[in-house]
């Protein structure tokens, strides 16, 4: 098995470098003169030639990706076009209200997700399992800036009950500070990712269900919810950390979404802006943080499956 | 099989020829349908929308074009049944107009996707080995790619034509139907047929052709199913985030995008219409493609 992550984490580094490769290629192509957006279109030539001097934008594109690269390996994404701050800083700055934003929501997903599969599979093909399908299929299908918007109407413009705004401080400290207006994003992202959990829990928990080591147990008279507790719970978390490694590049992007949507200070607004305002190193920074989250998600996926899972063989 | 067992059962598959296996697939479809109830019930919707969309504007005809500034956000009512929007445009006639736009965004990247997706991953699943390494870590770089945070920077840059639109979707959307039938290959291709074919003296594009892509039907036409209802959708988030046809040109997400200004004035026709058009499409094409991949497992279990 030592073989088989070994393999992985190398298969990992040679897709990270792939996705750094794209992103250099990408910058290159997009329409626009770098120099030209910094310094405005009444930047007279002289300048414009001086600033790519300065910026190394005159050398062969190959040895440009190597200096792009080196940076990046240093942990330096880059320096901001607008904000006169290095694309770090603001990652940095943004961060902790993204982990309040994707933790507290995820661990609320996980919590509703995980017993409603088993109860799902349990009570399969009966009213509650349709019920629970059928909610779960609606929220699957709605884009989630929808779900957004039907809370805020709802919560915010008809009941008066919670701010339409995420707090507003930029601060963690000044976000927690406000916990209602967290509400509402909290509850947008953790139904989106219920609804993409719980397909997955179902069906997982339905196999579990089918397994020779359930039908042992029941006929040794174990009661119902020592089952459901002590074997089927159990063995179907084993694909949890599976699932949660591969959604995140999903999350990540109903979080963005959902950060526009309520303005929420994060890393996904700080990208939409940046994208608004053609402040590309802030783009392309955090478009490499986002891929090298998505590998590592999918990385962690495989070995936690092998390591967890003692049936699971590699060669 | 013999003789005997082909008449036992009547209607199985008689034995013989590549096109009769071919055609099981699509029969296996057609009769997933017909016993799928959630399937049917998608089938249904979906042909609805369809219907709506397309033969609606020759029963119920407005001006999608021109703006009038008389008839600004009126409400529903007798000459307008879902009132009008801010542009004096009638939002029925409009939802007609835009899912035109959805329908045939979704069904061409769909279409466009497949077929790019399964040609990939049959090629990179059959000559396997170095090919196979290096054509699956190109998909896995691009699938790390996050494609919804490039649309936004997109957007800011281009407006684009449907086209593009179409393209730009299919070229990142064939990821998937490239590894699942990637897999499928790789488990096909060691089949006693496939042997057969061979020693018959039939070449490689033979077998792709004839033999592994018709027995990836049933996978490529689920996943087809769901490529619809992830374009409309990612559709849909695209043009709330302004990426998308420029007006007049309706869709269902830009009418989304410019209800949201007037949540606070109570329009919630100029909202809730549009949003209830592409929750019900995509809900529709999800149902079918769990419907048929459920008959289609059991069924695959059953041969």
């Amino acid at each position: 098995m030592i073989g088989f992550i070994i393999r992985r984490i190398g298969q990992a580094i040679i897709v990270i470098i792939g996705v750094t490769i794209i992103v250099f290629i990408l910058r290159h192509l997009l329409p626009g003169n770098i120099a030209r957006a910094i310094l405005g279109i009444r930047a007279t030539p002289p300048a414009i030639a001086a600033f790519n001097r300065q910026n190394g934008l005159d050398k062969a594109l190959p040895l440009q990706y190597v200096t792009f690269l080196n940076q990046l390996l240093h942990g330096n994404l880059g320096f901001s076009f607008k904000q006169n701050m290095t694309v770090d800083a603001i990652v940095v700055h943004d961060l902790p209200n993204d982990i309040v934003l994707v933790g507290v929501s995820l661990v609320l997903a996980l919590l509703i997700a995980i017993p409603l599969g088993i109860v799902q599979a349990v009570r399969r093909n009966k009213l509650t399992d349709y019920t629970a399908t059928g909610i779960a299929f609606v929220l699957y299908s709605m884009p989630a800036y929808l779900l957004g918007l039907l809370l805020i109407a709802a919560f915010a413009v008809n009941l008066r009950l919670l701010p339409a705004e995420a707090p507003q401080a930029s601060t963690i400290g000044g976000v927690l500070a406000d916990p209602s207006g967290l509400v509402l994003p909290v509850a947008t992202l953790t139904l989106v990712t219920v609804a993409l959990f719980s397909r997955y829990m179902r069906s997982s928990a339905i196999d579990s269900l089918t397994q020779d080591y359930i039908r042992t147990a029941r006929a040794k008279g174990l009661r119902q919810s020592a089952i459901l507790s002590r074997h089927l719970l159990r063995n179907s978390l084993i694909p949890v950390a599976t699932l949660v490694g591969i959604s995140i590049p999903g999350i990540l992007t109903f979080g963005l979404i959902i950060e526009q949507l309520f303005n929420f200070p994060g890393v996904g607004l700080a990208y939409f802006n940046a994208a608004v305002n053609g402040d590309y190193p802030v783009v392309f920074g955090i478009t490499v943080l986002v891929a090298v989250a998505t590998v590592l998600g999918n990385l962690i996926a495989d070995v936690a499956y092998a390591v967890l899972d003692p049936r699971v063989r590699y060669d | 099989m013999t003789d005997i067992t082909a008449e036992a059962r009547p209607g199985a598959t008689p034995e013989g020829g590549e096109a009769i296996r071919h055609d099981a697939g699509w029969r296996m479809i057609l009769r997933a349908f017909v016993e799928n109830k959630l399937a049917l019930a998608g089938l249904i919707l979906v042909v609805a929308v369809v219907l709506f969309c397309f033969v609606g504007p020759f029963f119920y005809h407005t001006n999608q074009v021109a703006t009038n500034l008389l008839l600004v956000n009126e409400p529903p009512g007798a000459k307008h049944p879902v009132g009008t929007d801010n542009l004096g445009y009638d939002i029925l006639g409009r939802l007609m107009a835009g899912g035109q736009s959805s329908l045939e965004v979704g069904f061409a990247v769909a279409l466009v996707a497949t077929v790019i997706g399964v040609l990939y991953g049959v090629i990179s699943g059959f000559f396997g080995g170095l090919a196979d390494t290096i054509l699956m870590r190109f998909v896995d770089i691009l699938l790390a790619i996050p494609v919804v945070y490039l649309f936004i920077d997109l957007a800011t840059e281009f407006k684009p034509t449907l086209l593009l639109l179409i393209l730009v979707l299919s070229l990142l959307s064939w990821l998937g139907p490239a590894r699942l039938v990637r897999g499928e290959t790789l488990s096909l291709r060691v089949r006693e047929y496939v042997e057969a074919v061979r020693t018959m003296g039939g070449g490689s594009g033979r077998i792709i052709i004839r033999h592994l892509v018709p027995n990836t039907v049933g996978t490529i036409v689920v996943n087809a199913t769901f490529q619809v209802a992830d374009a409309i959708s990612i559709l849909a988030v695209l043009s709330y985030f302004g990426f998308s046809l420029p007006p007049p040109t309706a869709t269902w997400g830009g009418m989304l995008e410019n209800g949201v200004n007037f949540l606070y004035d109570g329009y919630w026709w100029e909202i809730y219409p549009a949003g209830l058009m592409i929750v019900l499409t995509v809900v529709a094409f999800n149902f079918i493609g769990d419907g048929l991949r459920d008959s289609l497992d059991v069924r695959l279990q059953r041969r």
